[in-house]
């Protein structure tokens, strides 16, 4: 008997072969990409610094109001030869981690559960959206008073502040999975959980890791705002500390420290999202 | 890609493993369908009554929108009937049945997963992993995709991706393979291919086989019997209006005098004028 389709292979074959060939090249290109997009990512930045030197030097502004970068770097060394720095910074870290890992854990479950059952949906569904209704801020009191200033109440406010992003995008997207997809599986008698793992979540991946991104992004914005009002630790201590002393140059170096680290962690994920959804996708 | 699989000899795997479940018999009981409520309620199938024998090949010909699909998905029991019933083996189908395999109009496989993980999804649940092994190896070499096991469906032609979801549809051991219009989207070479390699199939794994389709040629070329689904202008929904024996061992000749006359009959039954076709 002829194959059946035997000539839809080669092609297949022949660009299987060409993929190994290509993928030096294709490295050294990507290499060369990234140094560019590094290099055009450090324009603005450089040029900031620039001219907030030439404004401290050429006493655009006072020093008071604006102290040079040289003395910023200089609080950073004498916080960190206190070993303040350090600690501020690990504190915040382990806040923003624990708060946005309980947060995510729990969207993603919440967010599977209400979009894939039409039951929770009706159950769930409206006290979720009403609690979504509340500014996250508002709870801050309440945490207090129910768990005290100590960390509890602040992994908890940025848990809340991390748990909406993901259920809201988790959510959306298993409502939007291809019915083509889940039917064909469930034709292969696949449901409950074996249904969910095998094709429900795997194809909200995408989704799900821009619900992450935007659950860090709020993690720390839960983090500054529950350190700000009650802490003796963090940077959003460090922030307030420095606002009441009179220390611009502390609080400059608290909000640089917050652009430097969340865009570090925010890498990160984007890294780790890149490698999921070329494996998911 | 090898051509090692004899044709006549039994698969010596499939024999080793627990075999192929033997062909079942399919029957419809007075089967209708009706979507909506009310005023809007709209019947697309009515008074379907027929008996499908295990291991035969019946192809389902009608019309675009006269209900074929829902006829094979009421057999899988994707779908509820609204009256009558759908027994296989005699016993009625509630729910998805773990007795049928269905092969969609698209390949339907997982994009994140590999040809072979694919073809694994099929298998029947408890499956041992020895067990399930050897059955995918033995069906990727049927479906003669050994080459590209380890490629994603993105990475495949169609007729590749069809012949992987054919093989999934293979590793539950249906006893009855549903097909709905699985061959309708491949161009007409690949096509062919594929009907000869749904009559390979049948040698190894003996199901019985529901086949929807358009072409009234694949019908001729592959079935037993073919069930021509119509309307009649005084009632709404359709239902069986022939069902026509077809002559001769397959593979049979394209070009043969009697199945160019039952092809005119066809088409016309279907509203074609086949003097033009």
């Amino acid at each position: 008997m002829a194959l059946p389709g035997a000539h839809t292979t080669t092609k297949a074959e022949g660009s299987a072969a060409s993929r190994g060939g290509a993928t030096a090249a294709a490295r050294r290109a990507s290499r060369q990409e990234l140094a560019r997009r590094i290099g055009l990512g450090a324009v603005v930045p450089v040029a900031l610094v620039a001219l907030w030197q030439a404004a401290s030097t050429l006493g655009w502004v006072s020093a008071v109001a604006l102290p040079a970068p040289a003395s910023v770097v200089e609080a950073a060394g004498e916080l960190a030869g206190r070993g303040e720095l350090g600690r501020h910074i690990g504190i915040s870290v382990q806040r923003v981690l624990i708060g946005f890992g309980i947060g995510a854990a729990l969207g993603l479950a919440l967010g599977s559960l209400v979009g894939l059952s039409k039951w929770a949906d009706a159950l769930l569904g409206p006290t979720i959206g009403a609690f979504r209704a509340v500014p996250s801020l508002a709870w801050v009191p309440l945490l207090i008073l129910w768990m005290k200033i100590g960390e509890d109440s602040k992994v908890t406010l940025i848990a809340i502040g991390a748990f909406f992003p993901i259920f809201t995008t988790v959510y959306l997207a298993l409502r939007h999975v291809d019915k083509n997809l889940v039917e064909a599986a469930r034709a292969f008698g696949l449901k409950g959980l074996k249904l969910l793992t095998t094709v429900q979540l795997p194809a909200v991946v995408p989704a799900v890791f821009s619900g992450l991104r935007l659950a860090l992004a709020q993690s720390w914005l839960f983090l500054v705002a529950a350190e700000l009002i009650a802490s003796s630790m963090g940077l959003g201590f460090l922030l307030t500390d420095s606002q009441n002393n009179g220390r611009t140059d502390r609080l400059l170096l608290a909000i640089i420290l917050l652009a430097v680290i969340g865009k570090i962690t925010d890498a990160l994920l984007g890294v780790v999202e890149r490698k999921a959804v070329t494996r998911w996708a | 890609m090898t051509a090692t699989f004899a044709p006549a000899a039994p698969h010596p795997a499939g024999s080793a493993t627990a075999g192929p479940r033997s062909a079942l018999g399919v029957s419809f009981r007075g089967l209708g369908r009706s979507f909506g409520e009310g005023t809007a309620r709209r019947t697309v199938l009515r008074d379907i009554d027929f008996d499908v024998v295990p291991g035969e090949l019946v192809a389902i010909l009608g019309p675009s929108g006269c209900g074929k699909s829902t006829l094979l998905r009421a057999v899988a029991g994707l779908d509820a009937p609204s009256a009558g019933e759908v027994l296989i083996d005699g016993t009625a189908v509630e729910g998805i049945d773990g007795r049928c395999a269905v092969a969609f109009q698209e390949p339907r496989l997982m994009p994140w997963q590999s040809v072979r993980r694919n073809v694994a999804l099929g298998l029947p649940h408890g499956t041992g992993k020895a067990e399930g092994d050897a059955r995918v190896d033995e069906l990727i070499d049927l479906v003669e995709l050994g080459a590209h096991a380890s490629h994603r469906p993105r990475e495949i032609s169609g007729g590749m991706a069809q012949r992987a979801s054919l093989a999934r549809a293979l590793a539950r051991r249906p006893g009855v393979l549903l097909l709905d219009e699985p061959f309708g989207a491949l161009d007409a070479l690949t096509r062919l291919k594929m009907q000869d390699l749904l009559l390979e199939v049948r040698r190894v794994a003996p199901a019985t086989v529901l086949l929807v389709t358009h072409d009234v040629d694949e019908a001729l070329q592959l079935a037993d019997r073919i069930l021509v689904l119509g309307r009649t202008p005084d009632r709404e929904g359709a239902t069986i209006s022939e069902v026509l024996t077809v002559p001769g061992e397959r593979p049979r000749d394209r070009a043969s005098a009697e199945l160019a006359r039952m092809r005119s009959a066809l088409l016309e039954s279907l509203g074609v004028d086949s003097h033009r076709h």
